[in-house]
């Protein structure tokens, strides 16, 4: 029953998505569009199926990758606080992508670039994200505390920003400005001929995330419980950190660090449906992750005339969340 | 009892941990069996090595040197499967689950059985409702796992190592934290499941009076005197209950067997801090 709401909700956000934006189109004139191939060179057919429609499927497959990956972290190092903003997987994929932007692509401006230029960037930020997994990973060899994992996380993340900010001094001011624009977020980033690659990517990675549910609900024990059962947590958390970072890297390499979604949602999953099964609970996630994606987009572009950045918008539903989150703890503690 | 079968044989074991220089010794050079059909105590202070011991008994530490097999089977022959089918633990951490009921916790158990998706067969299901009904928890099936009161949720996580149905189990202080009502009936509940389901169930303990009224064979375990093994009759009768616990304060009696305070040393103690006071 929850999934049909959800779904319907899903649905309905979409559709509000490619219904409003900067240009006024009628929503039946959209609709003409999109199913009945009017208007075949122009422009309402280039805005709607060009521009909006990518935008619309980014957000969903952006959102749900986030939250997925964020609720992942959040079973295997047993922290509602953990995320891949959080564990520095996020901020390795930005030390990739400011290296392309800074140095090589530099004078590219942040509107248009090239095909060779998003490869670019593509692969500066799954190698950034990778480089901080096999990091974390190295660390988990040693810290067997899920606490200090993340800590070690955090640290890593500052220690990247650090050097990004160098990056920054170093680099001229058309860089700066671009780097910066990415750095805002957005989900226009990924355009039509892209989205078959960034698609597949983003399904595969939630393909991997849905085939280890029964591992993810074993874990909930913890790691001496876990091993009892039969289920190696060095194997789970590997495995998990290889999913996290090929879904938070995609997403970040077209999108910019999105923050607070992979953080947040999963808390507002786990209030929907209100068990901590993951055959229920990724599935719910997949398609809350797709709305709030969906819900920042449209927030972005309501208002008139100009195009809100991404970032300005996930902590008005992050931060929130957290906070009751983080109230709530406290509370059962005393 | 009938058919009592040596489940756990423990040879010439010595427990602890490699650090950087050599080895940290725990345990040394143990030789003990454990029966099934038996509920068997474990026995001593705090820093003494019972959780050790148990983690190698359990599989997840080697052993420094020695032995641990499972019905003649050497643990390491085991696999990580094989294991989870033979050995089912209930240990002190206390696993940070929200919005998970009983159920649910309990069918975990059965994680070594089911297949790759985690969907209950029917054998599944049967094996959590029998888990459920020997621990005596079926009302509490539906409520969250943060919810119930230490006793109840010691009661389901015995529940998750029956719905396992191994047939071993060792517990790592089940009583701890519990009130005393509370401990009395799991160590009563665990008794009866040895008893009745011949499980081999091994537990450590503080309760000292307990474990003596309630266990069919003890391991005491101390620092400087090593582990000693046997009945409850065959410890006393050895004097080594006496050896191992009597402290200034605390006699034994060998009529009824168990542990009282020494009240002439409670008087003394009473006068000590009375001069103490008046001077």
């Amino acid at each position: 029953m929850k999934f049909v709401i959800l779904s319907i909700s899903l649905v309905a956000l979409f559709f509000a998505n490619l219904f409003v934006g900067s240009v006024d189109i009628p929503p039946a004139q959209v609709i003409d569009i999109l199913f009945n191939n009017a208007d075949p060179d122009g422009p309402l057919r280039f805005i709607v199926i060009g521009s909006r429609l990518p935008q619309a499927l980014t957000a969903v497959l952006a959102g749900a990758a986030l939250t997925v990956s964020g609720l992942m972290l959040q079973t295997a190092f047993r922290n509602p606080l953990a995320g891949p903003s959080i564990l520095g997987i996020t901020s390795g994929s930005s030390l990739g992508v400011a290296f392309v932007i800074l140095f090589l692509g530099g004078s590219v401006s942040a509107a248009g670039y090239s095909w060779g230029g998003y490869a670019a960037i593509l692969a500066g930020s799954f190698a950034g994200s990778i480089a901080i997994m096999g990091l974390l990973l190295l660390f988990s060899m040693w810290l067997k505390n899920d606490l200090m994992l993340l800590i070690a996380g955090i640290m890593t993340g500052y220690l990247t920003s650090s050097v990004i900010t160098l990056l920054n001094y170093l680099s001229t001011a058309e860089g700066v400005h671009g780097y910066a624009m990415w750095g805002m977020g957005n989900f226009n980033g990924v355009s039509l001929g892209q989205m078959p690659l960034f698609s597949l990517a983003i399904v595969f990675g939630l393909l991997l995330s849905i085939l280890m549910v029964k591992p993810l609900n074993v874990i909930l024990l913890g790691e001496n419980y876990a091993l009892n059962l039969g289920i190696s947590m060095q194997t789970v958390r590997n495995l998990l950190l290889v999913t996290t970072g090929l879904l938070t890297s995609v997403v970040t390499a077209f999108c910019g660090p999105v923050s607070f979604i992979g953080l947040a949602v999963p808390h507002i999953v786990r209030m929907i449906f209100r068990v901590s099964d993951h055959r229920i609970i990724i599935p719910g996630c997949i398609l809350t992750g797709g709305m709030v994606g969906l819900a920042c987009n449209l927030l972005c572009i309501l208002p008139e005339n100009i195009v809100l950045p991404l970032n300005g918008v996930t902590p008005l539903v992050g931060v929130p969340v957290i906070m009751y989150v983080i109230f709530k703890e406290r509370v059962r503690k005393r | 009892m009938n058919g009592k079968r040596e489940t756990i044989t423990v040879k010439n074991l010595t427990t602890g941990y490699r650090v950087s220089k050599g080895e940290k010794r725990v345990t040394n050079a143990l030789d003990a069996t454990l029966y099934s059909g038996e509920l068997t105590c474990l026995l001593g202070p705090n820093g003494a090595g019972k959780s050790t011991l148990l983690r190698t008994l359990a599989g997840f530490q080697k052993p420094l040197s020695g032995v641990v097999s499972v019905s003649g089977r050497s643990l390491d022959e085991f696999s990580g499967k094989e294991l989870a089918r033979t050995i089912g633990v209930v240990l002190t951490e206390r696993p940070k689950l929200e919005n998970m009921d009983v159920e649910t916790l309990v069918g975990l158990g059965r994680a070594p059985y089911t297949g790759f998706w985690g969907k209950f067969s029917s054998a599944d299901k049967e094996a959590v409702e029998k888990a459920l009904a020997l621990t005596g928890i079926e009302d509490l099936r539906h409520r969250m796992v943060q919810s119930l009161s230490d006793g109840e949720r010691q009661k389901a996580m015995i529940a998750k190592a029956f719905a396992q149905e191994t047939p071993v189990i060792f517990l790592d202080e089940p009583t701890a934290f519990l009130d005393y009502p509370s401990k009395v009936e799991i160590m009563m509940l665990l008794y009866s499941l040895a008893h009745r389901m011949d499980k081999t169930i091994f537990m450590s303990t503080h309760d000292l009076d307990m474990a003596m009224q309630l266990s069919d064979r003890i391991w005491l375990m101390d620092k400087r005197l090593g582990v000693r093994t046997g009945t409850h009759e065959e410890l006393t009768r050895s004097g080594d209950i006496e050896r191992y616990f009597v402290r200034p304060g605390i006699k034994f009696d060998r009529n009824d067997g168990l542990f009282k305070i020494d009240l002439d040393f409670k008087n003394g103690m009473s006068s000590v801090i009375k001069r103490g006071e008046s001077s």
